[in-house]
């Protein structure tokens, strides 16, 4: 009994983290796709596609949390294989 | 012998593992042509062998989870250590053939299903058989989720759920936030972002699943006295194991990558990069937390999410529901096998019986081998359309279409 009320705690913490990274970071990420589709207007986007300075610059800032996220995902797999104890 | 053939089967049992779990990584990269088939399956063996390395952690009470043959610093208990500790060994081995077993079957079938609850169900079979009942683990002390029910079952009911949930939620905001992007660009940006998901989930397999090979080998080492470190994993063993869930890896199961990325949902690239990241989050975020789970739970769960995610996608149930059966059934299929084994090397007694358990191994999967080349599936038509099974041509009616030269071309 104690062991379904422990998986379900522990389901919920995973559930949580689940959506905050796993579902967040697409999101984040769809962002930067579409900042770039934000294009200059005209007949430009249709022959060639020059996107926007301020596309390009939410896209920047979008890809580069979503690197930065997968960069401590790989910190997070490196140290805990390490044995060191990370807080998040 | 006795010791080398142990060892030998759990390198086995290391390679099916790796190669069982590609399509865990690569399955959506592969469908949506992010990658070229046999490029992923490099990446992901390279990854999945910088992962093995990456797992200093000393994982030696990887049978503590389920059986009673360890003590709790990893140790083996005493009374296996009178003859050398072949009551031990032949446990071990019993449990690794009954986990290759099945995996090779489910393999053999297209099915992803969890190695480690394979692996856990032959060690599970062998100790009832050797052992009785009480040898088993099945609930733990109640202060944390441990034993049969704690560390596989429940996981395995819920991490795919959790799984399943958090890549719907991905994809249909993904979808939403990028209506209207032209094709063309979503498709290539959102494979860049599944590349790189797809990358996080195969390193992470590398530092979870090698380890509980490595925690075996090194239990049978300590058992008959060639190691005594119960803080340390020989360094031999770690590359042994990393070399062959990467071996396993860059073989790729073609079967169950193309029932993952064609069989279950028709993935496109926005699709396969909610996925990933969901798979590579909940598989993070457990292992983090100290939640048990299946890589291949996570990933199935991911997909179809992927799926029910997508206006429009259609997951295709008849497979998803086939797959859920055979994840029901892993744990007891592959203890049946584990505990005949052990009847069988026990009856038999000693080497002898220890080689015939080897050889039994052996015949099995030479046959679910040559079984699979009458219909095989490798890097060149795991992307073909999938036509479900009551729609597709006879046998007999393929192989005397199919051109020989064609033939031994798919073959290579």
């Amino acid at each position: 009994m104690n062991n379904i009320v422990l998986a379900l705690e522990g389901a919920w913490h995973v559930l949580v983290v689940g959506l905050i990274l796993g579902a967040g970071l697409p999101i984040i990420f769809a962002l930067g796709i579409r900042s770039l589709s934000y294009g200059v207007g005209g007949a430009a986007d249709i022959e060639t596609h020059e996107p926007h300075l301020l596309g390009k610059v939410m896209a920047g800032l979008c890809f580069a949390i979503v690197i930065a996220a997968v960069i401590a995902g790989v910190g997070a797999i490196v140290a805990s294989g390490f044995g060191w104890e990370i807080g998040f | 012998m006795t010791l080398t053939l142990v060892v030998i089967t759990a390198l086995v049992f290391d390679f099916t593992n790796g190669f069982h779990d590609t399509g865990n990584a690569m399955a959506t990269s592969i469908a949506t042509k992010a990658l070229p088939p046999r490029t992923a399956v490099a990446l992901s063996a390279v990854l999945n062998l910088v992962g093995a390395f990456l797992s200093v952690q000393v994982a030696l009470t990887v049978t503590n989870a389920v059986i009673n043959i360890q003590d709790a610093n990893g140790a083996p208990r005493a009374e296996f250590l009178n003859d050398g500790g072949q009551a031990l060994l032949l446990i071990v081995l019993a449990g690794l053939v009954g986990g290759v077993v099945w995996n090779l079957l489910t393999w053999l079938l297209g099915l992803p299903s969890s190695s480690s609850h394979a692996l856990f169900g032959g060690l599970i079979g062998a100790a009832i058989a050797g052992l009785g009942v009480q040898g088993v683990k099945w609930v733990g002390d109640g202060t944390t989720l441990d034993g049969v029910v704690g560390k596989v079952i429940l996981p395995g009911l819920v991490s795919p759920v959790i799984a399943l949930v958090v890549a719907t939620v991905g994809t249909s905001m993904v979808y939403r936030i990028t209506r209207g992007v032209a094709e063309k660009y979503r498709n290539s940006g959102f494979r860049w972002g599944q590349i790189g998901s797809a990358s996080l989930v195969s390193l992470a397999h590398g530092t979870n699943d090698a380890q509980k090979t490595m925690g075996v080998i090194t239990l049978a080492l300590i058992a008959t006295g060639h190691w005594t470190d119960l803080t340390a994993v020989p360094f031999w063993v770690k590359v042994a194991c990393a070399v062959a869930i990467a071996a396993g890896t860059y073989i790729g199961g073609w079967r169950i990558i193309r029932t993952l990325g064609k069989g279950l949902v028709e993935i496109a690239a926005p699709q396969g990069m909610a996925a990933e990241a969901s798979s590579a989050a909940v598989i993070l975020a457990s292992s983090h937390l100290g939640f048990a789970l299946s890589t291949t739970h996570v990933a199935t769960g991911s997909i179809l999410g992927s799926g029910l995610g997508r206006r429009g996608s259609r997951v295709n149930w008849k497979v998803a529901t086939r797959m859920l059966l055979a994840w029901a059934i892993t744990l007891p299929a592959a203890g049946l096998v584990g505990a005949a084994m052990w009847l069988i090397g026990h009856t038999l007694g000693g080497l002898f019986g220890t080689i015939v358990v080897f050889t039994i191994l052996v015949v099995a999967a030479a046959f679910m081998y040559w079984y699979s080349r009458k219909n095989p599936v490798d890097s060149k038509n795991v992307n073909d359309d999938w036509i479900p099974e009551d729609l597709r041509p006879p046998r007999d009616l393929v192989s005397a279409t199919a051109s020989p030269g064609k033939r031994k071309g798919a073959a290579a």
